[in-house]
């Protein structure tokens, strides 16, 4: 057992750390904050990270993947949240492409990936529906075929960055006589066909992120199936383990819980810094310590991956208490923020971390939710990991 | 990175098992703990046999060479079986100190017969009015002819009752709660002046209060340099706080998994009450608090061993988590055993006993999450 970094360690991290400081560079991240140019400016850094070849650090080397260590990865994680340099959209890279490169056959591989990999479509995740949501194989938009299409028609919801995709993977019924999770398969649609409509859904952070998507009569070629019809149930389960895995979110709360700390010291409260305050110290100390655990509790899952293990309950557990913890850290920043936690206005008004903050923490509320939410990773836990039926 | 073990730290870890296994259940555990000396000789024995007792001295003194990481697969093994034999006092506390700060000759004088198991020994470092500060030390070793003349009084000392020798921290110089001015002597246990009352505390084990009036010690009793017994002491402490944290993660996963097995045989309104989703859900908490105790365990174990920047750091996160998922632990496991958790005859309740003591050695969470704010927010 030993987790010093090696030489070769501290030369990656050398590297990694110049190539952030050019790539993420002031304009580039001013055209990320602005709302009017965040999507443009998103699949910018993504090609950067791919010229540089780390779009895609997961993936098998055949298909662009970096061949990282845990190690590896984990310094990358942390010098990318540290400048606060965003991730890739994982809907794409991390959803997707993993079962495309896993199940897809060998002509969707070389149509999808290659484009993924240069951000050259723009994909959302078409799982929930407003009749499945923790319940997600209850789903029942479905897909007919007929000729060599199929015609799907149903709604999705909750769906992310909607208004911005070129393709949805969906998970569609194409079967209702068998048990509800035989007869889903798993579908790549263009949103540019005939009969898709995004309906808008302004959330609690009074932004427009969230989105309905209307299926009505849409032609999807047989082509557009991955793996088999009628499995997609298995194939989404697989996915879901990356995703849950991915949400953990850990190099980004420590990269939060540093600026929450600076900001703390310039606060004055009963004549004292906020930083010195006991009851701030003991509410930042809890957090602080938890996610320190955290650290190595995904360092340790990540490590049994890369033998040969795969991502099983344990990432459950990394998703709930990865959210728990960024939901405090929100809280956190918000009571920091005093005041100016309630600014709603594109302005820079008040503190420069106020707007950041309410947004922060509003669309938070999402994360106990969304990829399963906190209740059902529970569920699965008991089940699979302690065995409880 | 990697958080394997090498194929020796397996084999240490599977010897400690078996034995545990096979000779340390639940009846053996009780039997031991009425012993007058509140564990049993014949083990410590044992454990000299096999070797146990050497593992962290160095090869030239004949011990295994191991590391904190040893140490901890090792305590936390005693951790699953209670064990009441006080290698945490005697090995890792008086040991670690001869280790870290004795002369040669101490050294040589004592090393070998802790590890043929001969010499038990105690580190006597609290006072009544000192809680958990090392530093505050009112007992006071005045300069007499040939060395020293100690006199004061040192509360809840473990492994007291049976120590052969003591290692004491007094002051040689400053005022109460000074850093600097605290000295070490290690003093035999039947000195004269030395006097004992020994106590048994809830987990099993007996300490003792011990005083000293004017016990005369020669100034090669000294460990390190006089005035400098703080750091030397601190330093021991740190190496001892992940030992503990490693008894109290084997004690945690031990807790979670009884649980998790009694609801599966505990049958109310019918079913088995582990089938109640309301249960099943505290069951994961303990579960995931199991695990990141043992997260940050690895962590404040790996730093310590390679002696990085954050190790005090990640030590007093480690005591804070252990004492929180101990408390949280603990308690739900009393609260879904029932009634039955309720009685002396379940081990469950001697588990949970255990960590409340983890909680408060070297200092419980609360003051352990202060001193680590003072580095977080620094």
């Amino acid at each position: 057992m030993d987790t010093t970094f090696s030489t070769e360690d501290l030369a990656f991290r050398d590297e990694v750390r110049a190539f952030l400081a050019e790539a993420y560079d002031e304009p580039l991240q001013a055209r990320l904050a602005d709302k009017s140019t965040f999507k443009e400016a998103q699949i910018e850094w993504q090609r950067r990270l791919n010229n540089k070849g780390w779009a895609a650090p997961g993936w098998p080397a055949e298909h662009g993947g970096c061949k990282w260590t845990p190690t590896q990865g984990f310094i990358y994680e942390n010098e990318r949240s540290a400048i606060g340099a965003p991730d890739v959209m994982p809907f794409g890279l991390k959803m997707v492409a993993p079962v495309i490169y896993t199940f897809g056959n060998d002509e969707q591989k070389q149509r999808f990936l290659p484009r993924i990999l240069n951000s050259d479509d723009w994909w959302c995740q078409g799982y929930s529906e407003p009749g499945a949501g923790s319940d997600l194989a209850a789903l029942k938009t479905k897909a007919e075929l007929d000729g060599d299409d199929y015609v799907v028609n149903g709604a999705k919801i909750w769906t992310s960055y909607a208004q911005y995709a070129d393709w949805i993977f969906c998970l569609v019924r194409t079967d209702s006589s068998g048990k509800k999770q035989d007869g889903i398969s798993f579908l790549l649609i263009e949103m540019n066909t005939p009969g898709i409509k995004v309906n808008p859904i302004i959330g609690i952070d009074n932004r427009h992120t969230l989105n309905e998507v209307e299926f009505n009569n849409v032609r999807v070629p047989k082509a557009n199936l991955i793996g088999e019809q009628d499995k997609g149930w298995t194939y989404a389960k697989a996915l879901l383990a990356h995703e849950r895995t991915a949400i953990a979110g850990v190099a980004h709360s420590k990269r939060s819980l540093e600026e929450i700390k600076e900001f703390a010291k310039k606060e004055i409260s009963s004549g004292q810094c906020l930083a010195d305050d006991p009851m701030f110290r003991k509410n930042l100390t809890d957090i602080e310590i938890d996610l320190m655990a955290l650290e190595y509790t995904e360092l340790r899952v990540l490590a049994k991956a890369a033998a040969g293990g795969h991502p099983g309950a344990e990432s459950s557990l990394l998703k709930i208490k990865g959210t728990e913890i960024q939901q405090s850290v929100q809280k956190l920043r918000l009571d920091v923020a005093g005041y100016y936690a309630g600014i709603q206005t594109d302005e820079n008004i008040g503190h420069d971390f106020a707007d950041r903050a309410r947004i922060e923490y509003m669309y938070g509320r999402a994360a106990t939710v969304y990829g399963g939410s906190n209740e059902v990773q529970k569920n699965i836990i008991a089940k699979f990991v302690l065995g409880l039926k | 990175m990697n958080f394997d073990y090498t194929e020796e730290q397996n084999m240490l870890k599977d010897s400690v098992a078996r034995f545990v296994q096979d000779q340390y259940d639940f009846e053996a555990r009780c039997k031991t703990a009425a012993l007058d000396d509140g564990f049993s000789r014949e083990n410590w024995n044992t454990f000299a046999e096999l070797g146990w007792l050497s593992v962290p001295f160095a090869e030239e003194h004949g011990g295994f060479g191991g590391s904190v990481i040893d140490t901890m697969l090792l305590m936390e093994e005693f951790g699953k079986g209670l064990v009441l034999e006080p290698f945490l006092s005697t090995v890792v506390l008086f040991g670690g100190l001869l280790s870290k700060g004795g002369s040669a000759a101490q050294q040589d004088a004592h090393i070998g017969s802790i590890i043929e198991g001969s010499l038990q020994g105690a580190v006597a470092f609290n006072e009544r009015q000192s809680r958990f500060e090392l530093n505050d030390v009112q007992t006071t070793a005045s300069e007499a002819a040939n060395g020293y003349s100690l006199s004061g009084e040192k509360t809840v000392v473990f492994n007291g009752l049976v120590a052969d020798k003591l290692i004491v921290s007094a002051r040689t110089s400053g005022a109460q709660a000074d850093a600097a001015g605290i000295t070490l002597f290690i003093v035999d246990a039947d000195a004269e002046g030395v006097s004992k009352t020994s106590y048994r505390m809830m987990d099993g084990q007996i300490v003792a209060n011990i005083s000293f009036d004017n016990v005369s010690v020669s100034a090669d009793a000294v460990i390190g340099q006089v005035g400098e017994g703080l750091a030397l002491l601190q330093a021991v402490v740190t190496e001892a706080i992940v030992a503990v944290g490693a008894e109290a993660v084997g004690i945690m996963d031990k807790l979670h998994s009884a649980t998790v097995e009694y609801t599966k045989t505990r049958e109310q309104f019918g079913v088995a009450i582990g089938s109640f989703q309301v249960l099943q859900h505290r069951m994961v908490e303990m579960f995931m608090e199991c695990e990141q105790a043992r997260s940050i365990l690895y962590r404040a174990a790996c730093s310590v061993a390679g002696q990085q920047q954050e190790a005090d750091k990640d030590v007093l996160a480690l005591k804070v988590l252990i004492g929180r998922a101990g408390k949280l632990i603990g308690d739900e496991a009393l609260q879904i055993h029932g009634g039955i958790g309720m009685t002396d005859e379940l081990d469950v309740g001697h588990y949970t006993k255990r960590l409340m003591m983890i909680n408060t050695l070297f200092g419980d969470a609360d003051y352990s999450q202060q001193k680590f704010a003072a580095l977080s927010v620094a």
